[in-house]
């Protein structure tokens, strides 16, 4: 049951796009910079399979370029 | 039992994960703020906020007028939790127990959260905006049937500033009538009255760090330990760090602050009027009057005298001022030598030669305090003239650390009741006898000139009698207790119970002035809301709205709004729910334009823990009329008291003159009444606090244990209190925290089980009109 928090950085002019395609995910929740194109991405997932596969998810977006981790826990 | 404890691991396990989450965000949060300073994240106080997590806000304290600043902790939309605001220049992190335990004043068990209207001599819940139609109702029969001035509107220096200021707008601008009065009158109308005959200006000139840099603190009839215990701290604090700094207590009874202070001198009632005129005498004797200042800053006036108690309905006195030298002023206080007012006052000579050389000495710098002993006194005016007499005689003022100053009691006395100007005389700038004013106001009120009556109407004491007698027949109360807290109480409960009288009651808890009450406003409480209060020492502070309000409870600024539309006034109170509390204070800030009294705009006071007005340049003002600090000061010279025609600070010549009612062989006691530090005001808040009711959960007399002893009553046992208008039995406490000198008790009046005011006197400063609580005479029997 890992619980994830990241920067995630969205491509060139893509900062709504990638608001709206995160939000639409299960498992994730996400707080737009006010001022900057980052946004602050929260996953929480019920185990370890849900994990993978909303992290093959997420390197899918197009809107995405890059998700740096801030915070990782495992109750695992 | 299996299920529950299964759903109590559930519940665990559910907080602990958006703890978790929480942190997670605030990892992230924090990451990005470190790789790009300045971002913003206006969306996760949303997310923190319903984490399980407690998020903290800042606010000042709902209690005292000292006006610490609080962190509200916030878990799950419920204020859980009180941290002093180390940010706040008031209190630096610290708070006293009534601010440590102020948000579970929000969550007692009795709170009141639905309307209540009186069908058939019974209270019966209706929606909210059913009793405000009933109020706007009953508000426009009776004035259509009896005029304008049978309507009336009684708050409180517990009103935010929009609400006093919705208030005057509604009762004085639209309705054009002057009842409009707060319950300030019965605690600082008499320091108001001293600050207008001495400076021609109101409020302190000083501020809360002249305590940092005076020398000595006397405090006048003040028992700051328990009434403005963080201030109080901050002065036992510099007394420790600093050693060369004294407290002396001057007092009528031995107290807490007694205990604290180096040297406790003990007066009879009134007779600090007689002691003050003598340390001035001891100045002028001594040759430590500051010429140079006195020369340039200081003209000198006498009044008029014998000028009786206000006992009687329709009681009228105007002062006036006249012009004397200081030769006259000399001669007056002949009869004043130390040893002359020994006898009256019980004070050694020698002690009143030790306050007068501290006053006196150049190299000591002196800071004076009071507050409810020298306002609640038939002669208020008089002794707050002579304190500053002392002051302006030795050039201590208006400097750090140097400066007499009035302490206030309730958060916004000073922001809502004397800067708004919710007494009957006064608009939000200048008083209704001014023309000048009346158009200032109107133009801003956009209503016409000829709604303002020039004329004021009845201060707090005769707004209750005109109820009792039927000159006034509705009446609103908000944010006060009046059912407990007015001198001769049996009197104005029984008027408030006559048949055709109105009473409209905006109130948190139920209390005995719902009792009397035709509606039942339930109200939005501190936080519940937003706001601005204003503190001692002219600050103000601004609150957000930081918890919602409980069942259909509401603000009384929107209370006043909702009423104001339902007659007519749209165009007064255009505002929404949104944005009001930020645009009445953009509008009332235009009454106070110019140095003198500049309000902070709202977008500064939203930030900060409190502004100091006048706010110019973007400069708070700590200490005035002098121009290192104010800017307001334009002559030229080293103090400018811009407040008076004559730009002087005026020396008064004021005699001692006895209480309305002294002991005699009937009533042989002086009773002398109060609050302790645990409660606020009529407990009606502090009672329901439960380590705060704990504490203390009844009242009590205090005796000396000298009549103690020959009353036969030992601690507990219950006594009588009998004067010329009630009678109370309550437990006697002997050698408590107080101890009153032999021939005077003292009662708190927190407890509503014993209705002390209904045993004293309706007396009042002919001036300022603020009752006398301190003084009058009671016989006493075992019970």
């Amino acid at each position: 049951m890992p619980i994830f928090s990241y920067l995630a950085i969205p491509r060139d002019g893509a900062k709504a796009s990638l608001c709206t395609d995160l939000a639409a995910l299960d498992y994730c929740r996400v707080i737009p910079a006010d001022n900057h194109d980052v946004v602050v991405l929260i996953t929480d997932t019920p185990d370890e399979a849900t994990e993978e596969a909303l992290q093959k998810t997420l390197k899918n977006l197009q809107s995405l370029q890059s998700l740096d981790l801030a915070f990782g826990y495992d109750e695992n | 039992m299996t299920k529950i404890k299964g759903k109590k691991e559930v519940t665990m396990k559910l907080d602990r994960r958006r703890f978790i989450q929480c942190a997670a965000a605030s990892s992230a949060v924090a990451t990005a703020g470190a790789l790009f300073p300045g971002i913003s994240f206006a969306d996760w106080p949303k997310i923190t906020g319903n984490s399980g997590m407690v998020s903290w806000q800042k606010a000042p304290c709902r209690f005292c007028g000292t006006g610490c600043g609080v962190l509200v902790g916030v878990a799950d939309g419920r204020a859980v939790a009180v941290k002093g605001d180390p940010n706040c220049s008031v209190n630096k992190g610290l708070c006293c127990m009534k601010g440590y335990h102020s948000v579970q004043a929000l969550y007692g068990a009795d709170r009141l959260t639905k309307a209540k209207v009186r069908k058939n001599g019974q209270m019966v819940e209706v929606p909210i905006q059913e009793a405000l139609d009933l109020v706007a109702e009953k508000l426009k029969e009776t004035k259509d049937k009896h005029g304008k001035d049978s309507v009336a509107i009684y708050g409180s220096g517990q009103w935010t500033i929009p609400d006093g200021y919705v208030a005057s707008k509604l009762f004085k601008g639209c309705l054009g009538t002057n009842n409009v009065e707060a319950n300030a009158r019965l605690c600082m109308a008499s320091a108001v009255t001293g600050f207008i005959t001495t400076f021609g200006i109101d409020e302190p000139m000083g501020c809360y760090e002249d305590i940092d840099n005076a020398n000595v603190f006397i405090t006048w009839g003040n028992n700051m330990a328990e009434m403005h215990p963080v201030l109080f701290s901050r002065m036992l604090a510099n007394r420790k760090r600093r050693k060369d700094v004294t407290l002396i207590d001057f007092a009528t009874r031995m107290t807490r602050t007694s205990q604290a202070s180096d040297k406790s001198i003990l007066f009879k009632p009134q007779t600090d009027l007689a002691v003050a005129n003598a340390i001035c005498h001891e100045i002028i004797a001594n040759d430590w009057v500051n010429w140079e200042f006195v020369n340039q800053h200081v003209s000198f006036h006498k009044g008029k005298t014998n000028i009786g108690y206000g006992t009687e309905d329709h009681f009228a006195f105007t002062d006036k001022a006249e012009p004397i030298d200081f030769e006259a002023y000399k001669a007056f206080l002949e009869d004043y030598t130390p040893e002359k007012v020994e006898r009256i006052s019980g004070v050694s000579a020698k002690d009143i030669k030790y306050m007068a050389a501290l006053y006196g000495d150049p190299s000591v710098k002196v800071t004076s305090f009071w507050c409810m002993g020298m306002n609640q006194h038939t002669r208020g005016t008089w002794i707050n003239n002579l304190v500053y007499n002392i002051h302006l005689l030795v050039g201590k003022i208006s400097m750090p650390g140097n400066g007499p100053f009035s302490l206030t009691g309730q958060p916004s006395a000073c922001g809502t009741v004397r800067e708004v100007g919710t007494l009957t005389h006064k608009l939000p700038h200048g008083v209704v006898m001014n023309e000048q004013a009346r158009k200032h106001a109107a133009e801003i009120w956009q209503v016409p000139v000829t709604n303002i009556d020039p004329k004021p109407t009845y201060h707090t004491v005769e707004m209750f009698r005109a109820l009792d007698r039927g000159d006034i027949k509705f009446i609103w109360i908000q944010v006060t207790n009046p059912m407990v807290t007015m001198p001769n109480l049996n009197r104005y409960r029984d008027g408030a119970l006559k048949d055709d009288r109105f009473v409209v009651v905006s109130d948190v808890y139920p209390t005995p002035t719902t009792d009397v009450a035709d509606v039942i406003l339930p109200a939005a409480m501190w936080i519940e809301q937003e706001g601005m209060f204003g503190n001692s020492e002219r600050r103000t502070q601004h609150f957000a709205q930081i918890v919602d309000p409980p069942g259909e409870a509401m603000s009384d600024t929107w209370q006043i709004i909702e009423v104001a539309r339902r007659l007519g006034f749209e165009k007064q109170f255009p505002w929404s729910e949104k944005d009001y509390i930020e645009k009445i204070w953009e509008e009332y800030r235009l009454f106070h334009a110019g140095p003198k009294h500049e309000m902070a705009p709202y977008s500064v006071l939203a930030k900060r823990s409190g502004v100091q007005w006048p706010f110019v340049d973007g400069k708070e003002t700590r200490w005035r009329f002098n121009p290192k600090y104010d800017p307001a000061c334009t002559n030229g010279k080293d103090f400018d008291f811009y407040g008076k025609k004559d730009n002087r600070a005026w020396i008064w010549a004021r005699p001692y003159e006895p209480a309305a009612e002294s002991p005699d062989s009937e009533y042989p006691f002086w009773l002398n009444t109060g609050r302790i530090i645990e409660h606020w005001h009529t407990g009606s808040m502090t009672r329901r606090i439960p380590v705060l009711n704990n504490a203390v959960p009844t009242s009590y007399v205090e005796l000396n244990p000298e009549d103690a002893a020959d009353l036969g009553v030992v601690n507990g046992e219950k006594v009588k209190i009998i004067s010329r208008r009630g009678e109370v039995i309550m437990p006697a406490q002997i050698n408590g925290r107080g101890v009153p000198p032999r021939g005077m008790v003292f009662v708190p009046f927190f407890d509503e089980s014993f209705l002390i005011n209904e045993v004293t006197l309706d007396a009042f400063c002919p001036i300022s009109k603020q009752p006398d609580y301190k003084k009058c005479a009671v016989r006493l029997e075992k019970a």
